[in-house]
């Protein structure tokens, strides 16, 4: 130990802290993620389980050059991917709407309610999701409570269609993601510093123009951490889809684990997979290139 | 009214206290800033020179009373629609935005002409002294840097009046002796009045046309520095600005006799009742051992202790009924101070006509 160096040693110490964590994820997240990219790129064997021959038509069949052996390419895929996309871009908008007021409100409040408030928005955490969700079928399905409300008060004649479309998946997502969305939009507000607010006024910016110029570029990293944190798992969520989407509202997080426990297309659902994971990097690339760039000291030329 | 820029009248504000009550901020003041002044608000901690400052540039609801700037009501106008630009406290840049969108902001807002534009924010950067900086972000600039920009900032845009709430502050004290002096020629450059903030009692002084001193929300005194050093209307403004001498007593035949038995002539002829006399450090002098006038004033006191403070020495001493005096001598009567030393004692001189009166307030000590 006396060899050391004090760097050595504060490196060594850090090796060994971080060491357990590092070994647990190369295992058990880089090993999977691999052998899904290897199997995405295998042909699926007939009785499950893979054939080891180079196999591009996983993805063939959700773009558009399907194996012409067994079938003609039917969209039916690549419509479920954008309808996915869709329900998480709207799901993201959605949850930013309702959290962006709300966090310039709550900053607002004293000491004592905001923990209140703060409180409030984390205790969903507290109870089961699959318990959540299931109470949102009581309150929309056919008979439920929202419908023989507006029955009894006779305003419609016949029950709504809520459950099992794509607007009950929305309001689960939403539902659920609201504190994700919420908790880095909330800190980025908390963060603003309002003496810069007032010395835009006093240059004369009017409210508007102080909420482009000065509020909104502030808050924008919130914004963006909790669009990220919002969008990554509602792209890929089968939970919610499945207990409000019913058969026509499958994404591809159903898609994914159709293929894997029903279908048992290992293949096919890694191909599918892949392509959430695309995605997902993709946009975690551009944030975090947006966001070194807005640390990195910018050139002093003049 | 044509002659004043600004003009508070009987401006009144609370703030609720969370416990419960108010706290009155400002108390019915009444101000009036000449063009091209150069007015200071001078008051300790709390006293309301920032509440001050943010009733004209429209930053506080008053409770009552009116604001004119030019000429102008601007009571209920909000901030965006007053001529008026402020140096915030801890310069308030737009940490997102260059050096020059910071500068160009008031005239970006106003829609100015792209290449317009960019002139004058160069103009102003070079009135500041840094010219050629629009590209850097403000936290790549020092602090005495960052304090320009954010004049640069506020005078772009040509306001009838320039506020500044302590703006060098957080200066070291050679920069903020530089950026003094640069602060009073700017104003004369520009031809726009300042009303500046601060608690250092010797800025105030050095840098106004006049100063106004506040305490617990009102205007105790308004005047040019030299009356308020040495004309102070009452003991807190004798007391905040500069090391004074207060001897409480009453007055008969012209000798002030303190309530411990001091005796302090002055120059006053009429008059009796109860008094205080103020006599700055500076306007003793120390006795040489020979004869002393008879008209001169003299107080002898013990030696406390004798601080050499560079320019000359600071006696403190005592009088034989214990009252405590400051005196200061110039380094040039060094023998005399040092003999001072030697003996413990000495003997202080003054000009009766230098000792400045104050009526005595009650309760206040
Ligand atoms: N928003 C507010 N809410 C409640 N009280 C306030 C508020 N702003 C100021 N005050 C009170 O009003 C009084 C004057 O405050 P102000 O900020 O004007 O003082 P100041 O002279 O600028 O002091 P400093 O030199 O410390 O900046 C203080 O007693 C302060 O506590
Ligand atoms: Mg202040």
């Amino acid at each position: 130990m006396s060899g050391l160096t004090r760097r050595g040693r504060a490196r060594a110490q850090l090796g060994i802290l971080l060491g357990p964590v590092s070994l647990f994820l190369s295992i058990f997240l880089a090993g999977p993620l691999i052998i899904m990219m290897i199997y995405s790129f295998l042909a699926p064997g007939l009785y499950g389980g893979v054939e080891w021959t180079f196999y591009p038509h996983n993805f063939g069949r959700i773009l558009g050059f399907a194996d012409p052996e067994f079938e003609i390419y039917d969209p039916v895929y690549i419509s479920i991917f954008f309808r996915s996309l869709r329900i998480a871009v709207t799901t993201v908008l959605i949850t930013l709407l309702i959290c962006y007021p709300a966090a310039f409100q709550i900053s607002r409040l004293s000491d004592r309610w905001k923990a209140f408030a703060l409180f409030l928005i984390t205790l969903p955490f507290f109870a089961s999701l699959i318990v959540r969700l299931f109470i949102w079928i009581l309150i929309l399905k056919k008979t439920g409570f929202i419908n023989t409300a507006l029955e009894s008060l006779g305003w419609i004649d016949h029950p709504l269609e809520m459950i099992y479309t794509d607007g009950a998946v929305i309001l689960g997502m939403v539902y659920i993601f609201i504190p994700f969305m919420f908790l880095p939009v909330y800190a980025s507000v908390e963060k603003l510093d309002w003496t810069l607010v007032r010395a835009s006024q006093d240059l004369g910016a009017n409210g508007f123009q102080t909420f482009w110029r000065v509020i909104f570029p502030l808050t924008l990293p919130g914004v963006a951490g909790g669009s990220i944190i919002v969008f990554i798992p509602a792209l890929g969520n089968f939970v919610v889809p499945a207990v409000l989407g019913g058969a026509k509202s499958l994404m591809l997080g159903n898609l994914i684990e159709q293929q894997f426990l029903a279908a048992r297309n290992w293949p096919f659902g890694a191909a599918l997979s892949m392509l959430v994971m695309a995605i997902v990097l993709i946009l975690l690339f551009i944030y975090i290139h947006h966001e070194t760039r807005r640390d990195d000291d910018a050139p002093a030329a003049g | 009214m044509g002659e004043s820029i600004v003009r508070l009248e009987k401006v009144r504000k609370t703030f609720p206290l969370p416990e419960g009550g108010t706290v009155t901020a400002l108390g019915n003041i009444n101000l009036d800033v000449a063009r091209n002044e150069f007015l200071t608000l001078l008051g300790p901690s709390g006293c309301g020179k920032t509440t001050l400052l943010h009733s004209i540039s429209g930053f506080v609801q008053l409770n009552s009373g009116c604001v004119y700037v030019d000429g102008e009501d601007v009571t209920d106008r909000p901030p965006h629609r007053r001529p008026v630009n402020t140096v915030f406290q801890n310069y308030a840049l737009f940490p997102h935005m260059t050096v020059g969108n910071n500068v160009g902001y008031a005239l970006d807002i106003a829609g100015a002409r792209r290449a317009e534009r960019n002139t004058q924010v160069g103009a102003a950067l070079d009135m500041v002294g840094l010219g050629g900086l629009e590209k850097r972000l403000p936290r790549q600039l020092s602090g005495g840097q960052q304090q320009r920009v954010a004049l640069a900032r506020a005078i772009i845009a040509r306001p009838k009046l320039l506020l500044l709430d302590e703006p060098l502050s957080a200066l070291d004290r050679n920069l903020r002796q530089s950026m003094q002096i640069e602060l009073k020629t700017l104003q004369a450059e520009l031809g726009i009045s300042f009303i500046f903030v601060t608690h250092d009692q010797e800025e105030a002084l050095t840098m106004s046309n006049r100063v106004a001193v506040l305490e617990g929300g009102k205007i105790q005194q308004i005047d040019a520095p030299l009356a308020i050093y040495n004309k102070p209307s009452n003991e807190f403004v004798a007391s905040f600005i500069g090391a004074s001498n207060l001897f409480r007593g009453t007055i008969e035949n012209g000798t002030v006799t303190t309530d411990d038995g001091d005796k302090i002539r002055t120059s006053a002829s009429t008059g009796t009742g109860p008094i205080t006399a103020l006599l700055r450090p500076e306007q003793f002098s120390i006795a040489n051992g020979g004869e002393i006038a008879a008209e001169t004033g003299r107080l002898d006191v013990s030696i406390r202790q004798i601080v050499f403070s560079g320019a000359g020495y600071e006696i403190h001493g005592r009088t034989d009924n214990h009252h405590d005096v400051v005196a200061s001598i110039a380094a040039t009567h060094q023998a005399l101070v040092a003999g001072a030393e030697a003996s413990r004692k000495a003997t202080l001189t003054y000009d009766p006509a230098a000792v400045h009166l104050i009526a005595t307030e009650g309760a206040r000590s």
